[in-house]
């Protein structure tokens, strides 16, 4: 289906050459762990560190997909898809819990080292069935799904739309920090889900665990891709596209604006989800501090910086700005936040379509 | 036969005591072609709105053949059969006339067929031969924003035209075009007024004496005359409002 | 009668003033009071030395006697600081002689010890000597303590002291330790009496004690139900009315953050996401201005009252620098607005932490807004909150007034009803939108000066309100200050309400859900804006 990748019109620069450079950085990403098998002193030798962080990109691209989705094409600015994200990382990290098994600190056959800590004496119900892989998957996609499913029918049947949609958004991931930072909540409170061992048999923190969760990753992201360019290029993205320019005229013609806008924020919950739970094995981490408002609104941020509205935009702005928080991170960790801060300003203002805009002339 | 298609009876719309519509009662039979004037503010579009769904009454009766518009959304209206203009030309500005043509083009409108929808090539005729009738063929891959006002109006009764509904609702429709387009228009909704009701709220009373229909005047939120253009030209309540003050 | 002292003048022996009398008889009585006690007092000293059996005899001895000395030597003795040497004398810490009251040496000397007889006798004695004590505060100290500690015995004591005692609050506390003790007293009629009193006290300390005394009082049993459900009542009048108290306060910090937000979200339709940030520069300003006026004595208690015109000047210029420079452009575009506002924001927290670095400041607060109010009904009230209390409202009126009762006010007002007709009236709408802006983060600013008396001054110090003030406005309905007014209020309340039942953390939570579901019914909030202007 390469056929159907979602590229805008565009008009200096061709469509032809997107799809070029687009193959291009799928080759050389899928080429990455390969080139870190190689001896240490080869050339193109590529660090640990690089691997790995870049498969944390791919799962932080994913996301930017899935809020672009939302927001570029139905004009949904959830400032809370860091929830859908962090709730997929822990439907995940609790089946990584619970491979743990005896191997825990305490040594308990069954439960994680808090849940003996705090004496707890059997798992709680919600636990249940996190033992299974497809199981612990499948959840990463339907509580995410269910959320946003319960959230985004409230809203937008009461036609909370714009500005009040991202603060509910917010303030929705706001309250489930604070929520899983309870103790009693059975996720871990403050410290969440770490000391992963293994998953799938597989030890984790070996270079073949990263290799194959870089692919994963990497499949995942063709796979979000593929989906969103076809909800795009559908007349389903072209009604999205009119619901977020004029929605009550959409009313008129007869669409349930509510149906279809639940649809998108699910959809896009479900892929927040996913990316969460490869994002999760990656980084060996979940803990409340995912759920935290700034998360979100930093992910609005990649989309923004590349170019919403095209699927294209949200992977460039993903990989473009967390290279650039990486780096800065490393040379002046006191920038970065200033950096950060003036993205926003500076993109809203000078780059209104983001650094896409800069190629193309014809926005969607 | 006989059995209305729109009926109102006693409509108020109360906006923070200021009363949009006092007591409004309108019939509109099948096949017929009604026009509606008055005054700035004499709740033309209010009545609109309120048949569309989007402002509901106060108090009063709204009904479309067998169904209560007061209780339904203004999608499952549209859906019923009652097509709507906007006074102020509203369409998509990002898609282009024939995506604009396409999404009014009368189909299953559930996200999932949406998602699925493939464009026939009877739909494909459909939406050219709509743009044949008010002469966009040429700008069919234009986006819509870049249209002219006049375009614009044609462009949004293309729409109406592929929701196919029962009933359209046309405000204000010959707004900035020529005179030749505003005959075109006239003609145009005289011939459709064959097969479907309508109504159009208009200020150019030349337009409304060419439509040649019945004609029904509204004034601070109530009827204040019906009949033949030249009865309620001649009624001294009209002439009262139009010229009196 | 005329006595002018030094007066050369023979009087007759016998013809003695009688106002001179009877100061010489009263003269006459005091010093022997004290004497006629010293005798006892020493008298009861050896048996401090003794056994505990002798000690706890001496103790309750010395406890009836009512001698200034006795009060130091108990108290030495509860505090394991009394000493008795070989020989039978009692040292003091000093040391000094606790029976001539002279400095001596404590060669040889060890500890009195106590046993739990001791220690409740000692408990008892200390008790009675306070209720003669010349200091009022003691004395209510002392009556509480026999209300505690309660036996029959202290009736007439109590009675006496009642008889004596001026202060009306004392008294009434030793009315109550009255009470406790003819409850424990054989008199009948006495302790029906007692019941009733203590059931008007509603206190669940004379809860307690009725709780008690039904198991001992088979016969007193409805008396005492009556009483203890009297107190029932009272406690939970007071129990409501120190939630409502604590809902307000909430209510009214919430107030004062989403104010601001009120003006600029609610009338400007500008959504900033740095106000936040504002109040948190505001909390800042405070602080400066206190490290200011550190050195300055006569202005140092007065620092807080000159911070709420310095942090409302701040904010307000930051905000007219922010409307000015980025707001202005972005106008008409929300989502991007609430983005790039978002940044500055950042910016801000960031600014501030390179600044004043990233720990908490602190900002005392002055002594006139410490301590605690005690309300009738034995409500507690804190000072600072309630003075938050006091400020929320005035920051209310002040903007009301401003947007009612100024020209600014009007032109504020025309601007945002008509932009293009207030233009061509000649109203400046880019120096309005300024001023307007400027002014609903100035209000942020005084929010800080009052976050800063409750929270830390840090450089996060506003994300945690920022959320909650943008409930309070939705809940209230955007553009109403009464709706401001109300929600924050009913917010406040509802939290504190909910916090017993489901915790701190929960009860926000519920709360946010709670408003998701109430704008379902009302999406445009409590106060909503009725007719064309809102269907736009």
């Amino acid at each position: 289906m390469s056929a159907s990748l979602a590229v805008p019109a565009p008009g200096g620069f061709g469509r032809m050459t997107l799809r070029l450079v687009l193959i291009g950085a799928v080759l050389i990403l899928a080429l990455l762990p390969a080139l870190n098998r190689l001896p240490a002193d080869s050339a193109l030798h590529v660090s640990d560190f690089i691997v790995s962080i870049t498969g944390k990109w791919i799962t932080y691209a994913i996301l930017a997909l899935a809020i672009d989705l939302a927001w570029g094409y139905a004009g949904i600015l959830s400032l809370g898809h860091g929830a859908f994200f962090a709730l997929g990382g822990y439907a995940i990290g609790m089946h990584l819990m619970r491979l743990i098994g005896p191997r825990g600190v305490y040594g308990h056959p069954t439960l994680p080292d808090f849940m003996v800590f705090l004496g707890y004496q059997e798992l709680p119900w919600y636990w249940l069935g996190f033992d299974h892989f497809p199981f612990a998957i499948l959840m990463a996609m339907l509580v995410p799904g269910l959320l946003a499913g319960v959230v985004g029918f409230l809203a937008f049947r009461s036609r909370i739309t714009g500005v009040y949609l991202s603060i509910i958004t917010q303030a929705l991931t706001y309250a489930l920090m604070l929520a899983f930072f309870r103790n009693d909540m059975g996720f871990g409170g403050n410290n969440g889900f770490t000391d992963f061992k293994e998953l799938l048999g597989m030890p984790l923190n070996t270079s073949a665990a990263r290799s194959t969760l870089f692919y994963a990753s990497l499949l995942l992201l063709l796979g979000a891709l593929w989906l969103c360019s076809w909800v795009a290029q559908s007349k389903l993205g072209r009604v999205l596209v009119a619901i977020r320019d004029a929605e009550s005229r959409v009313r008129f013609l007869g669409y349930d604006v509510t149906r279809h806008k639940l649809f998108v924020f699910v959809l896009s919950a479900m892929i927040a989800g996913l990316a969460g739970a490869l994002y999760v094995p990656q980084v060996g981490i979940i803990n409340p501090g995912e759920f935290s408002p700034g998360n979100s609104i930093e992910a609005v941020i990649w989309v923004a910086v590349g170019g919403r509205g095209t699927l294209i935009g949200a992977l460039l702005g993903a990989f473009s700005v967390n290279a650039l928080k990486t780096w800065l991170t490393t040379v002046a960790p006191d920038l970065w936040l200033f950096a950060l801060g003036g993205l926003f300003v500076a993109v809203t203002l000078f780059l209104p379509r983001g650094l896409i805009g800069l190629f193309s002339k014809a926005p969607r | 036969m006989s059995e209305p298609v729109l009926y109102l009876d006693g409509v108020s719309v109360v906006f923070d005591g200021f009363k949009a519509l006092n007591n409004l009662s309108l019939i509109v039979d099948a096949g017929e072609l009604r026009a509606i004037i008055g005054p700035n503010g004499a709740g033309k579009t209010t009545m609109m709105d309120v048949i569309t769904g989007k402002t509901r009454p106060t108090a009063g009766v709204v009904r479309f053949r067998e169904h209560d518009l007061t209780r339904l959304d203004e999608a499952t209206i549209a859906n019923l059969g009652i097509g709507r203009k906007f006074q102020k030309p509203t369409m998509f500005d990002a898609l282009t006339v024939f995506e604009n043509l396409e999404l009014a083009l009368k189909a299953p409108r559930g996200p999932l067929a949406c998602l699925r929808w493939v464009l026939s090539g009877e739909a494909r005729r459909r939406i050219e031969s709509v743009m044949e009738e008010v002469g966009l063929s040429a700008r069919a891959g234009d986006r819509a924003a870049i249209l002219s006002h006049g375009q614009r109006q044609w462009l949004e009764i293309g729409m109406l035209l592929m929701q196919d509904p029962e009933l359209l609702l046309v405000d204000e429709p010959v707004a900035g075009m020529t005179d030749q387009e505003t005959e075109h228009t006239a003609a145009l909704l005289v011939r459709i007024a064959g097969q479907r009701s309508v109504v159009v709220v208009e200020h150019d009373l030349e337009f409304v004496r060419a439509l040649g229909s019945k004609v029904t005047v509204l004034c601070e939120g109530t009827m204040l005359s019906e009949g033949s253009i030249d009865h309620v030209q001649n009624d001294p309540r009209v002439i009262e409002v139009y010229l009196g003050r | 009668m005329t006595t002018a002292p030094g007066l050369p003048r023979r009087r007759p022996f016998l013809k003695v003033d009688m106002r001179q009398f009877l100061l010489a008889l009263g003269l006459l009585l005091w010093l022997a009071l004290p004497a006629r006690a010293q005798d006892a007092y020493t008298a009861a000293l050896p048996g401090l030395a003794g056994s505990f059996g002798d000690i706890a005899t001496s103790v309750e001895q010395l406890g009836a006697l009512g001698d200034p000395r006795a009060l130091p030597l108990l108290r030495a003795l509860q505090e394991g600081k009394l000493q008795k040497t070989a020989d039978g004398r009692l040292l003091l810490p000093g040391p000094v002689d606790a029976a001539t009251g002279q400095p001596t040496d404590a060669a040889g000397a060890e500890t009195v010890r106590l046993n739990n007889r001791v220690r409740q006798a000692l408990r008892g004695a200390l008790g009675r000597l306070q209720l003669v004590s010349p200091d009022a505060a003691e004395r209510a100290t002392a009556a509480d303590a026999i209300f505690r500690s309660r036996s029959a015995e202290d009736v007439p004591l109590l009675q006496a002291a009642i008889a004596r005692e001026a202060d009306a609050g004392v008294k009434a506390r030793m009315e109550l330790a009255l009470a406790a003790a003819q409850l424990v007293a054989p008199d009948e009629s006495a302790k029906r009496d007692a019941i009733a009193r203590l059931g008007a006290a509603g206190t669940v300390e004379a809860r307690a004690l009725l709780i008690e005394a039904r198991a001992a009082n088979p016969s007193m049993v409805t008396a005492i139900d009556v009483s203890i459900a009297t107190i029932d009542r009272a406690l939970s009048i007071r129990r409501a009315a120190e939630t409502l108290f604590q809902g307000l306060s909430l209510g009214s910090v919430l107030l004062l953050a989403a104010l601001g937000l009120a003006v600029t979200f609610g009338v400007m339709g500008v959504i900033n996401m740095a106000h936040g940030e504002f109040v948190m520069l505001g909390a800042y300003a405070t602080f400066v201005v206190q490290e200011a006026c550190r050195g300055i004595p006569w202005l140092a208690p007065w620092s807080l009252p000159l911070s709420v015109p310095a942090a409302f000047l701040v904010a307000a210029a930051a905000g007219a620098v922010l409307e000015r420079g980025l707001i202005r452009h972005l106008y008409g575009r929300p989502l991007e607005t609430l983005l790039m506002t978002f940044g500055v924001g950042m910016i801000l927290q960031q600014a501030v932490r390179t600044i004043f670095g990233a720990q908490n400041r602190e900002v005392t607060s002055p002594a006139w807004m410490q301590g605690t109010l005690m309300l009738p009904g034995g409500i507690a009230v804190t000072q600072n909150r309630l003075w938050i209390i006091v400020f929320g409202i005035a920051v209310l009126l002040l903007v009301i007034a401003a947007i009612r009762f100024t020209r600014f006010g009007l032109e504020m007002r025309a601007v945002v009803q008509n932009r293009r007709i207030a233009a061509t009236m000649g109203i400046r709408t880019g120096r309005v939108d300024a001023l307007t802006f400027a002014f609903g983060s100035g209000i942020a600013g005084m929010a800080g000066v009052a976050l800063s008396q409750i929270d830390n001054v840090s450089p996060n110090l506003g994300t945690g309100y920022i959320i909650d003030s943008f409930m309070v406005v939705v809940f209230g309905g955007v553009g109403s200050l009464a709706g401001t007014l109300v929600g924050a209020l009913t917010l406040g309340v509802v939290n504190k309400v909910l916090e017993p039942y489901a915790g701190a953390v929960l009860a926000k939570v519920f709360v946010l859900v709670a408003i998701m579901l109430f704008i379902q019914r009302r999406p445009r909030g409590l106060f909503a804006l009725k007719g064309r202007a809102a269907e736009s």
